[in-house]
């Protein structure tokens, strides 16, 4: 691919006797949205976790933008424009929406060696905070403690982050998860309307929203990825559906 | 009225009007013992700086208290009793101290950081109980206040309380700043959830050893009070049962008001003293006073007037 | 040379005491999670039981056991009464609540035995050296402790590898939830391992008793140490509470027979004293440092989290 914006090639991670990774090659282009799916079990999360750098591939190389990130820590990637949102909600809880939003915004507006200004005064942090909160419908919650907010808030909390960094690259780790049909019809909705001003890989278990969103995808079975190519293409795979889909394609979460 | 804000109104009136009081009775006592709270406030509310809002439990943080009061006492045994030599380097060297352990310890989470940050205590605490020279065990005692030129007579109690509660007053002024600016909102972040902090960009460990130096710094210059107020320095100073004090002052008061250390300082030491009139085993009641705060009280004393959990 | 082996001796005796205490901390720590500060309140209610019971049944040996026993009560009480209403509670606030423990024993033994202390004596048995190299003699009862407490160490570590109890224990050490979703009655363990645990801390207080001390706040220096053996030997793990607290035994031990000489050959006199002494008391500080350093999760970690 030319130019891609995220190129994985050869990633392998074990864990013991356990291949979480085996020799994983793919690639995004930049403004596409490429779903990764795949039974549980599949290395999803070690997937995840060495693209952001809390895991360590043991072979293997990622480029971002052309630089290779393999061997950078987490916040630096974070800087470069590499987001993420958690599978399983991590916020800050004691904190309102809009400051938990505002901090991502401080990350990435210099550096924080201030020790006596107010910041949750900055209108400098707190305007960018307040936008991404409404792209995901959050507004009116923006002065509610995250204790307080629902399930679906907290994960629609979750994108406003991720996006509050001016991301080039969004991951989404099951962004659905644990979210009832309104709500992650919501959620779809608020990913279409980014579509294509940032570059998106969802890896999700809700196949309504994949195949509702997804450019291209790929699966992951036991580390490997054993099929990639637009969404039509995926559903008649005989290999993937033998995996994966089975007989009862399309019917939800995995 | 808000309780809480009238609890600070009273304590605040009653600590400006101890000198008043005290001439007024006669009590001599009374200035000794308020003095000690107030300096002991002034190293807790530095303590909680980390603990409270940084999250990171430091098992050793008299040691500060230590090195402050030994810079001023080294100094003056070698002949240089000026304040402006003496304070400088009390906060100079516990900066340098808490930079060095900061580095080591930060590496470490949980309970192995308060295991280690109390064996680089415990290091310190040996070394001064090595330096035969500055009293070792015994102590050492110091014949000259800290020096001022002719702008503060530090031999005259009631100056120097005031001295005293002045550097509080403007220490919890500073740490109010200081926790709502940027850099406090980076500690606060990272104490509520470090791996979102580098999730979003942050290098959340150069943030919390800054912020453990100025902790360190703080409290150094408390233990530069001490011992002027001692007119003495021991290894004692740091002993490890005196981290536990400043945690448990630090924790009585309220971990997240900025009072809390006052307040809880000052209950803690009142009540010690108090008591030890009453009886003379004061700890029968104290000991378990503690383990129920522990067991039952959320947010200390604050936390009991009504403050909540803020982030 | 023999100087260095009665050193040598002695490091071991202090480890396998250490190690006494150590294991119960670790396993209190791993598996119920609680920093216990009020451990050396244990060990010196070990001591104190130990004297007066003694004195009372002019047995040592009696006294020593009706002391093991009496510690043991004393910490099934204490786990019900205060320690498992802390279990759910912040770290923090473990630190506390046990300080408070360990200011309320110190406080109650002085109310009961008094300030100034006891005595534990031996019996005349136990009270003269014996020649164990040419030319090194070493007193029987020091030779007592070591025994005695390999012994100990041997029936804990039959009792952790060999019985359901001990898998139980195990188990726990290394994920504390899952023993909970096995239906174990999880109450009834955590009350015997810390009875377990003070029966072994007492044990370890009387043991030195007649060599040592009885005295108000013995449990505080020694409690350090014991948790440094846990911090490097790693939570959890009492195959690592052996090995670091035979290390940490030894090195304080020989460090401070050996480092003020060794020192004195390299500097001037005055300050090689004392910069020796610190240097010395210093050493188990600095290997645990080193070892937190270079394995922030100890020797020996037990935990799978």
């Amino acid at each position: 691919m030319v130019d891609a914006l995220l190129a994985i090639e050869g990633l392998s991670k074990r864990f013991g006797g356990v291949v979480a990774s085996d020799a994983i090659s793919f690639a995004l282009a930049p403004g596409e949205l490429h779903a990764v799916i795949g039974p549980n079990g599949a290395g999803k999360s070690t997937l995840i976790g060495q693209l952001t750098g809390e895991i360590a591939p043991d072979r293997g190389r990622i480029r971002f933008g052309g630089r290779d990130i393999t061997k950078l820590p987490v916040y630096r990637r974070s800087r470069l424009g590499l987001a993420r949102s958690f599978q399983i909600t991590s916020l800050f809880s004691d904190f309102t929406a809009l400051d938990n939003v505002a901090l991502a915004v401080q990350a990435h507006s210099g550096h924080s060696f201030r020790f006596w200004r107010a910041a949750r005064g900055e209108v400098a942090l707190r305007e960018p905070a307040a936008a991404a909160l409404d792209r995901v419908g959050l507004a009116d919650r923006a002065n509610t403690r995250v204790a307080a907010l629902s399930h679906g808030e907290c994960r629609q909390l979750e994108i406003a982050m991720a996006l509050a960094t001016r991301p080039r690259l969004l991951l989404l780790d099951e962004p659905m998860a644990g979210m009832g049909p309104e709500e992650s019809a919501r959620l779809v909705e608020t990913l279409r309307l980014l579509k294509g001003t940032l570059t998106i890989l969802l890896i999700e278990h809700d196949m309504d929203a994949v195949f509702a969103l997804a450019d291209r995808i790929s699966v992951l079975v036991y580390g490997r990825i054993i099929a990639s190519g637009d969404p039509a293409a995926i559903r008649a795979d005989t290999a993937v559906r033998q995996a994966y889909l089975g007989d009862s394609e399309g019917e939800g979460h995995g | 009225m808000n309780p809480r804000l009238a609890v600070n109104a009273v304590v605040l009136a009653v600590l400006a009007l101890v000198p008043v009081y005290a001439a007024r009775t006669g009590d001599p006592f009374l200035m000794t013992l308020f003095t000690r709270v107030v300096i002991l406030a002034l190293a807790a509310l530095s303590l909680n700086l980390i603990m409270g809002f940084g999250g990171m439990v430091s098992f050793g943080h008299a040691a500060y208290l230590g090195i402050g009061g030994y810079a001023v006492g080294i100094l003056a045994k070698e002949g240089i009793g000026s304040g402006f030599v003496q304070w400088p380097v009390a906060i100079g060297a516990s900066a340098l101290y808490a930079l060095a352990i900061g580095a080591l310890s930060l590496r470490t989470r949980g309970v192995y950081f308060i295991m280690i940050t109390l064996a680089f205590a415990q290091m310190i605490y040996y070394v001064a109980i090595g330096l035969d020279r500055y009293g070792g065990d015994d102590g050492l005692t110091i014949n000259q206040r800290s020096r001022f030129g002719g702008l503060l007579n530090l031999d005259n109690k009631v100056v120097f309380y005031y001295l005293c509660l002045a550097l509080l007053l403007t220490g919890i002024y500073l740490v109010w700043r200081l926790v709502n600016s940027r850099f406090g909102l980076v500690i606060r972040g990272a104490r509520s959830n470090e791996r979102r902090m580098r999730a979003i960009g942050f290098p959340t460990f150069r943030y919390k050893l800054v912020c453990f130096v100025i902790a360190g710094a703080m409290c150094g210059l408390a233990g530069a009070l001490l011992a002027n107020h001692t007119n003495f320095i021991s290894p004692a100073m740091m002993h490890w049962t005196r981290s536990g004090d400043l945690m448990i002052m630090a924790v009585l008061g309220g971990m997240q008001a900025m009072f809390g250390p006052l307040i809880g300082a000052m209950t803690f030491l009142l009540l010690e003293e108090q008591l030890s009139r009453i009886t003379q085993y004061p700890n029968l009641v104290i000991g378990p006073l503690l383990l129920f705060v522990a067991i039952y009280v959320n947010g200390g004393i604050d936390g009991l007037l009504g403050g909540g959990r803020r982030g | 040379m023999v100087y260095f082996i009665e050193q040598f001796l002695n490091g071991i005796q202090l480890g396998m005491l250490l190690f006494l205490l150590a294991a119960g901390l670790t396993l209190i720590f791993g598996i119920m999670d609680i920093v216990n500060l009020a451990h050396g309140s244990l060990y010196m209610i070990g001591a104190y039981f130990a004297a007066s019971f003694a004195e009372w049944t002019d047995s040592f040996v009696l006294g020593a056991i009706l002391a093991v026993i009496a510690t043991f009560a004393v910490g099934i009480v204490l786990e019900i009464v205060a320690i498992r209403r802390l279990y759910a509670r912040s770290h923090l606030d473990h630190v506390l609540g046990t300080f408070g423990l360990l200011l309320f024993f110190n406080e109650l033994v002085r109310l009961v035995w008094g300030p100034a202390g006891m005595t534990l004596s031996l019996p005349s048995e136990m009270l003269h050296a014996v020649e164990i190299l040419p030319g090194l003699f070493y007193p029987v009862y020091r030779l007592v402790i070591i025994g005695a407490t390999l012994t100990v160490a041997g029936l804990l570590y039959g009792l952790v590898m060999g019985t359901r109890l001990g898998m139980l224990i195990r188990a726990g050490a290394s994920n504390r939830e899952m023993v909970g979703a096995l239906g174990v009655n999880i109450k009834l363990l955590y009350t015997l391992i810390f009875g377990l645990g003070a029966a072994l801390a007492g044990f370890a207080g009387l043991m030195q008793a007649p060599i040592l001390t009885v005295q108000i706040g013995m449990g505080e220096n020694i409690l350090i140490a014991a948790f440094v053996v846990v911090t490097i030997g790693g939570i959890g793990s009492i195959r690592g509470a052996f090995v670091a607290a035979l290390l940490v035994g030894l090195v304080d031990t020989v460090g401070r027979a050996f480092v003020p000489d060794l020192l004195h050959v390299y500097l001037t006199t005055s300050a090689s004293a004392s910069l020796g002494r610190a240097l010395s008391s210093m050493m188990i500080y600095l290997v645990m440092a080193l070892v937190l350093i270079v394995r922030p999760e100890g020797l020996f970690p037990a935990t799978s989290k």
